[in-house]
Order: structure tokens, then sequence, then C-alpha cells
């Protein structure tokens, strides 16, 4: 209903010559965009948006990097450092890591995965969008009022003293909070009321899965961190003493709440990143996930274990000692599932048949950046050698391998995969590998001698460092340039594809879920025309035969073709 | 610096280091391993089950339900052995021994005051004896600190208004870094002290030495504590500008505040700037970088003044 209005209030979509009707062009109005209620343009306003924040935060960390290339003062004096890597974490975490793929494709992905019209709420996911901004115009405001340089986790004394724009701040955290609870909320009702007849919860995809278990916790954990913002905005401003000991309060505690939240954020970072991979791993091996019940259950496992592990986050902060042992005990079964998933995702392969484009290599790339995340997860959670590593640039490494290794290389695979069905374009297929293999080796030339440097005692947040650590980080340094470079490259073929790309097929991959089984590329304002009907799991190749044509005949296959494709057609999509 | 570390870890230098160290590496190799397990499966599954033709359409795989048990259990017991070892030596780095030598250690934005049994008081340099136990008591008089000496693997946040602790019994003569790992504002990268582990002997006679405050001329004591009390950092004492005013020529010449009223700077007014530096501020520098230094003693500050009109 809301799309007929759109379509009065755009221009004719009868203007385009033979382009059949799609989301995209049934109206072209700026204001068809602003108010559109439509899942895939929301999420098409979030990917714009978080674009652009991944862009800044992006350049904040070159001029880390930058900074740390010599000792001393290279490019800023240590309160511009201070602000500069504050910026880079707030930005990344609070407005790019937790609503990336979520917003992005969960948004876009979700109901197409699920064989419905739209979420279940659609003007509260505009909503959320809209909540989102206001989150980040506070942030902006925030910069031009004054400095923040508490870091993003905003210890407290350090940030109760400070300058009055951390106020702005942390109610810009508050605010963007509940842009992440909408959406949480919608996804879950969503999954539960709106899947097409047929689609049990054992034929949901993964991705599905994983962005339902993701949900569950953006619904329970961000309060906490709203809550705790307030807190903190109301001892500055009224003088409570809750955090800050010069009033009466525990800085203890604010610790405490916090990683409330931002531990199981992580899994609000992670989980969905899992759900794209298990996507990747099926669809470019043309093979059933292995364990398809371990791994989505696991999911749900890690979202409900992911609320007890906080406190692995202050071994050193002065919390009881048996504190520390239970949480490190915790610590280590929620690293399970995880290591589980891995396994499963490995042992998919087995008797595929592997095709390596472009989102595969991102989602192979992503086993291997996310075992060494892993693994390194393993080892700050040992007691005894966390005592050494916390607080250096070891776990600075470990989470940017979990965060960027993971979830960013994750999204980046989910784009390639999915963009074709989102703008109807194919993107530059060599460049496409070449991109891949630039972040690939410059991600870990960025990343690995950061471990090496934090494991020898590099302090974290440290503007300026001894001399002994500067070897190490200009290698960091250089390389990180490699990554840059290969990022840059990403956002050129996309940019390019867009306008000049070949026309993408339906089911370019041969992907068997009803994204690309059901819907054109891109698909229509309303999804699908008709309400599909699942008789299959979402990984059933064997079975897929509107995909490939049936059985042993070798009239369709799934490679660039529009089915059933001809030889010639074939040839041309190489 | 001494250096005989390894590739990954710093020199070890205590006596909980290398157990800690053989903790670090037992999980190093078996994190290599399972990594190229996964890696070198990835490769030959890649390899072998690549895309012959567009039509490949292979048969869905009955799932190995040993082998899925298998990967949850073999991890699972991994995990266990090394939490309960990581367990055990934290157990070690947390119970200090009965018998440790107390030192008492103040952490302020952006340095470090040690204070001795015998009345000593030093900045930003700590003094210890080899192989015996020692025990730092810890506070902050502002923001969170926390207490970092990479060489002996100790770390321990310092918190305003509670009291934390870390111990360690140094194996090794020498000198160290020790950092201060949680992040405290401005000069949080420049908050480093050296440790100093000394013979028994060689420490009770620096002791005796430190204890000494009384006896030293003024000038002397002013630079001393002009080191220790981390004033170099911002000023310095050769003309150049740093966060700072120089000390060079200080005395006695003409300050514009940054109301614009012009002052002489005699003795008390070093004395304000050093007890209330934010009240009054030069101009072209920025008010509330440098902290308030009112809890030196008179002489101290006698001597911090008697020295800046050296300079």
């Amino acid at each position: 209903m809301d799309s007929s209005k759109e379509t009065q209030s755009g221009a004719a979509p009868e203007t385009e010559h033979q382009e059949p009707h799609n989301y995209l062009n049934h109206a072209k109005t700026i204001k068809s965009w602003l108010l559109t209620l439509d899942h895939k343009r929301i999420g098409v306003l979030y990917a714009v948006t978080l674009a652009v924040v991944f862009l800044i935060a992006g350049l904040l960390a070159m001029a880390v990097r930058v900074e740390l290339f010599v000792p001393g003062e290279t490019i800023m004096d240590n309160d511009t450092y201070n602000q500069t890597f504050t910026m880079h974490g707030i930005m990344m975490v609070f407005l790019f890591i937790v609503p990336s793929i979520p917003a992005i494709l969960g948004n876009f992905v979700l109901p197409l995965h699920l064989g419905a019209k739209d979420v279940a709420f659609p003007r509260l996911n505009l909503a959320s969008w809209y909540v989102y901004m206001t989150g980040g115009a506070l942030v902006v405001t925030a910069l031009l009022v004054g400095q923040v340089d508490t870091g993003w986790t905003f210890y407290t004394p350090y940030s109760s003293s400070g300058d009055m724009a951390i106020l702005y701040m942390t109610m810009a955290i508050f605010i963007a909070g509940f842009s992440s609870i909408f959406t949480g909320l919608n996804f879950i009702v969503t999954i539960h009321k709106m899947r097409a007849p047929g689609l049990t919860w054992n034929r949901l995809p993964l991705f599905v899965w994983s962005i339902y278990a993701t949900s569950i916790v953006m619904v329970l954990a961000t309060p906490v961190i709203g809550i705790t913002m307030i807190l903190l905005f109301m001892e500055r401003l009224l003088q409570i003493g809750i955090f800050d000991p010069a009033l009466g309060g525990d800085p203890i505690l604010f610790q405490h709440f916090f990683w409330f939240y931002s531990h199981p954020a992580v899994y609000i970072m992670i989980l969905p990143a899992f759900g794209i991979i298990s996507e990747l791993m099926t669809t470019f091996s043309r093979q059933r996930i292995f364990g398809y019940k371990a791994i989505a259950l696991s999911s749900v496992a890690i979202a409900l274990l992911g609320f007890l592990v906080w406190g692995h986050h202050m071994f050193v902060s002065g919390q009881s000692a048996i504190s520390s042992i239970v949480f490190s005990l915790i610590t280590y079964l929620i690293g399970i599932p995880s290591g589980i998933k891995i396994f499963n995702w490995v042992a998919t392969m087995y008797k595929g048949s592997i095709w390596l484009q472009t989102p595969m290599l991102y989602a192979l790339s992503f086993l291997f950046l996310f075992t060494i995340g892993g693994l390194t997860g393993i080892m700050v959670g040992v007691l005894s050698v966390d005592v050494h590593l916390h607080d250096t640039y070891f776990v600075v490494s470990h989470f940017h391998y979990v965060m960027m290794g993971g979830t960013v290389i994750a999204l980046l695979g989910g784009m390639h995969y999915w963009w074709p069905k989102i703008t109807g374009k194919m993107y530059n297929e060599t460049l496409g590998k070449i991109a891949a293999g630039l972040i690939f080796i410059g991600f870990n030339a960025t990343f690995f001698p950061q471990l090496i440097l934090g494991a020898q005692g590099m302090p974290r947040r440290y503007a300026t460092y001894v001399e002994e650590f500067t070897f190490l980080h200009q290698v960091s340094t250089v390389s990180s340039f490699i990554l840059a470079a290969g990022l840059f490259l990403v956002l050129g073929y996309m940019m390019h594809s867009m306008f000049f790309g070949r026309k993408a097929s339906k089911n370019p991959w041969g992907g068997a879920t009803l994204e690309w089984t059901m819907t054109t590329s891109p698909p229509d304002p309303h999804n699908f025309t008709r309400t599909p009907i699942i008789t299959r799991g979402p990984y059933d190749f064997h079975l897929a035969d509107e995909v490939f044509g049936p059985r042993h005949t070798g009239d369709g296959a799934g490679d660039g073709a529009t089915e059933p494709a001809t030889p010639a057609e074939r040839e041309a999509s190489r | 610096m001494g250096n005989n570390g390894t590739v990954w870890l710093p020199e070890s230098a205590s006596t909980v280091a290398p157990e800690v160290d053989w903790l670090f590496y037992f999980v190093y190799w078996t994190s290599i391993v399972i990594t190229l397990l996964v890696v070198g499966g990835m490769i030959y599954l890649v390899w072998k089950y690549r895309r012959k033709s567009d039509e490949d359409r292979p048969e869905p795989v009955k799932e190995s339900k040993l082998l899925e048990i298998s990967w949850v259990v073999v991890p699972t017991i991994l995990v266990l052995l090394v939490f309960t070892w990581g367990f055990q030596g934290y157990l070690k780095l947390t119970v200090a021994p009965s018998n440790a030598y107390e030192i008492q250690a103040t952490a302020f934005s952006w340095g470090w005051s040690f204070d001795y049994p015998n009345g000593a008081s030093v900045g930003n340099e700590l003094h210890v004896p080899v192989d015996r136990p020692v025990r730092l008591n810890m506070s902050s008089e502002d923001v969170l600190h926390s207490l970092f000496i990479p060489a002996f693997r100790v770390k321990q946040d310092v918190l305003p208004d509670r009291y934390t602790s870390v111990w360690f019994e140094a194996t090794q003569e020498g000198e160290y870094h020790l950092f201060c790992s949680e992040y405290c504002g401005t000069q949080h990268a420049e908050m480093i002290a050296t440790v100093h582990v000394h013979s028994q002997a060689d420490f009770d006679e620096w002791l005796a030495d430190a204890a000494m405050d009384e006896d030293v001329p003024l000038p002397e004591l002013g630079e001393r504590l002009f080191g220790q009390q981390g004033c170099q950092q911002c000023h310095s004492v050769d003309g150049t500008d740093g966060i700072g005013p120089t000390m060079q020529g200080l005395f006695g010449s003409e300050r514009t505040m940054q109301d614009g009223e012009v002052l002489e700077a005699d003795e008390n007014y070093l004395r304000q700037m050093i007890i209330n530096p934010g009240e009054r501020v030069v101009e072209g520098y920025q008010a509330g970088v440098m902290p308030p230094y009112g809890r030196l003693s008179e002489r101290e500050i006698n001597a911090l003044i008697a020295y800046i009109k050296e300079q």
C-alpha cells in the first residue's frame, strides 16, 4: 500500500524503457527515498550512510597509523591523537559495526529469505534510520562543541571530569541505541510471524537464524548501555555520585555496566557475520551446510551465554579474584560454539563444487582471520596470561581480527554476494578478486605485527612509544596503506558498476534461497509476485530444480545464467 | 634495557614470568597446529573439489556424528586444561607472600611516586632489591591508571579511593620499563617509569641515600624532584618550548597572563604556579593541562623554586 503511494508521488514508472518494474525504478524522487517504507530501500539508505561513516572512521584510523610511524610527535599532538582514536572507536563501534550487517543486509535480505513482503513494522523500520541519523547528528555536534578524548569505553572517573562534549556523545549513543532496539524488535516479530507457508524453523536460511540471535541480544542488551549513558549524564549534570569516587561513586561499577552491554554487543557485531558466511559457503560450494542444527542453535547459545562473560574485560580492574575465575571459565564455554562453526564451514566444502568468485574469497579469508581472532581470544582468556596481555596491542589486534577480519570481511563478502540483487548490476569480478587479495594481505600485515607488539608489552592508546617498538609499528603503518588501497578499489569498482555494470541475471551465483529463486534482480517493490510455498531446505541444491533445471539434463546452471541458460549466455557471463 | 626476550615475549625477569611464558607458548603452539589444520583442510578441499563445470551438482553428503562429537569434545578438553593452568597461575600472581617488602605506590596524572618504609619518596623510579618478594600497595590521586611491568608479567589497575596491590620477585638486576596501561589523558603515553633492580647491598645503599633529603642542598633536591615529579615532560630547561613554558631564564622575567595582566616571575609567582597552576595561565598555553602539586612538602617546593631560579 505504501509503495503505491510512492509511485504516485514519484516519477511515472513508464518512462523507463523496457526496464522491468523494480524497487529502484518505480519511484525516483528524493522524497520517495526519504519516506520509503520498503525494507529494501531502507537497507540501501543504511548502506549509503554506513559507507560514509566507515570512510570517515577509516580515515581516522589511517591518521592514527601515520602518527605512530615514528616515536614522538609525527603529525599531531597527544590531545589530537587521543581524540582521533576516540572518534575512530566510537564511530566504528556504535555507528558502524553494531548496525552494519543487520541494518544493511538484514533489512534487505531478511524479508526476501522469509518470503515476506516486508518486515513486520515498516514504519518502525524507517524510524530506526531517522533515530540513527539523530544519533549521528549528535556525534557531529559533540565534535563541534568540544573535545571527546575518553576512548570509546568512557571509563570513569576520567569521563566524569572531561569536556562537556562528552555529554553530547553519551546522549548520541543513548539515542543511536534505540535504532538497534527498533531493528531487533522488528526482526524478531518478522521471523516469528511472517515466514512463508512451508518455511519451518528448520528450513530457515542460517542468515535468518543469525539475525534472530542478534536481534535477541540487541533488544536485551542495548537498554543497559542506554541506562549507563543516562547515569553518566546525570552524574555529570546533577552531581549525583554513581561512578565518580570524588562524589562517592564507584568507577568499577561503570565498567560492569559498560561491559554488560559491550560484551554482548560483540556478538551483535559477529553473529550476523556468521550468517553471511553460512550463505556464502553453501552457495559457492553448492553443498548443504554441514551441521545445520549445530550452527543454528550455537548462534542462539552464543547469544545467551554472551550475557555471562562481561567480567573477562576486567581481570586486572580490581574486581574480586573469584569473579575473574568464574568469568574466565564461562568465556571458554562460549569459545566452543564458535569453534564448532569454523569446523562446520570447512566441512561444508567436502564433496562440494567450489567456485572461487569474489564473495567466496571473502568467506575463505573470514575462516582464516576469524580462526586467528578466536584463538587469540583463547589466549587473552587465560587468566595469568591476560594479566600480561590486557590493555596492550595484543588485545587491539585480537579485536580487530574479530571485528574487521570477521565482521567487515563478512560484510564485504555479503555486499559482493547480494550486490547483483541490490543494484541489478554485476561488479567487475577481476578487480573484485584483486581487491580481496589486497585486503587480505594488507589486513594481516597491519594487524599481525600488532599481536607481537602487544605481547612485547606495547600498551594501547599511546600517542608515542619507546624506541624498541618502532620497527613493528612501521610495518603495521605501511601495510595499513595496502589495506586502504584494497578498500578504495572496492569503493571504486562498486560505484562504477552501479552506473556502467553489466546487467545482473536473477540468480548469478546459483543460490537456492528465495531471494535468488523467486525474485528478479533487483526485486519487485513487493518482492514476490506470488506467495512462495517452501518445500525444501535452504541448501538442498539437489532438490533445487528451479535453479538448475530437472536433474541430469544439463540444461541449466547457476553461473551467471538467467534460467534456463543458453550456452551463449553462459559464455557471455564468464 | 637488556634484551634476552623471545620473538613474542620480552625478557623475563621475575619468578612468575617463566610460568606465564610457558602457558603463553603452550596456547601459541596449540593455536598454530589448529590454524594449520583449518587452513590446510581449507586449501585441500578448495583444490580437490574445485568446480569443473557449471553443471556440477554434487549429492548432499551425510553428516558424520563421530566427527561432530570429536570436534566438540577435543576443544572442550583443551580449553578446560588451559583454564585450569591459567587459574593456578593467576592465584600465584594475586596472592603475595606474607614476607613481601612493601612499597606504597601513588599514581597521578601523569606520573608515579613510590614511598618506602624508611620515608624515602621517589617519583618515576621504582627501586627494588633482586630475589626478594616486593608488594606494591597502590592508589591513584585522580583517575584510573594501571601499573604494568612487561618484564615481570604483572599488571594491576590503580584506582582512586581504593587500594589495589601487585607483587613480584625480580630475578635479574637491571632496568625495566614500567608503563601506565589504563588510558588517563593527554600524557598517558609518557607516564612511563623505570624499574631499577639492585642487589640487596646496592638497594640498601640507595635506600639510605634516598631518605637523606634533609641533607641535600635545595637546588640539588629541586633538580631531583624536577625529574621525579615529571616536570621535565612539559617544561624544558634548555629554552625549547614544550607543552608548558621552558624554565630557562624564567625567574625574574615578565609573564603575560591570558587575561592580559603582566606579572613578574618571582618566588611567589613560581609557588602559585606549582601549587595552583590552573588559576592563572600564561598566554599561549592551555589551562587545565598541569595538575596542581599541592601535595609537595614545603621543603620540596622551596627546592623546586631554588632549582628553577638557577636555570
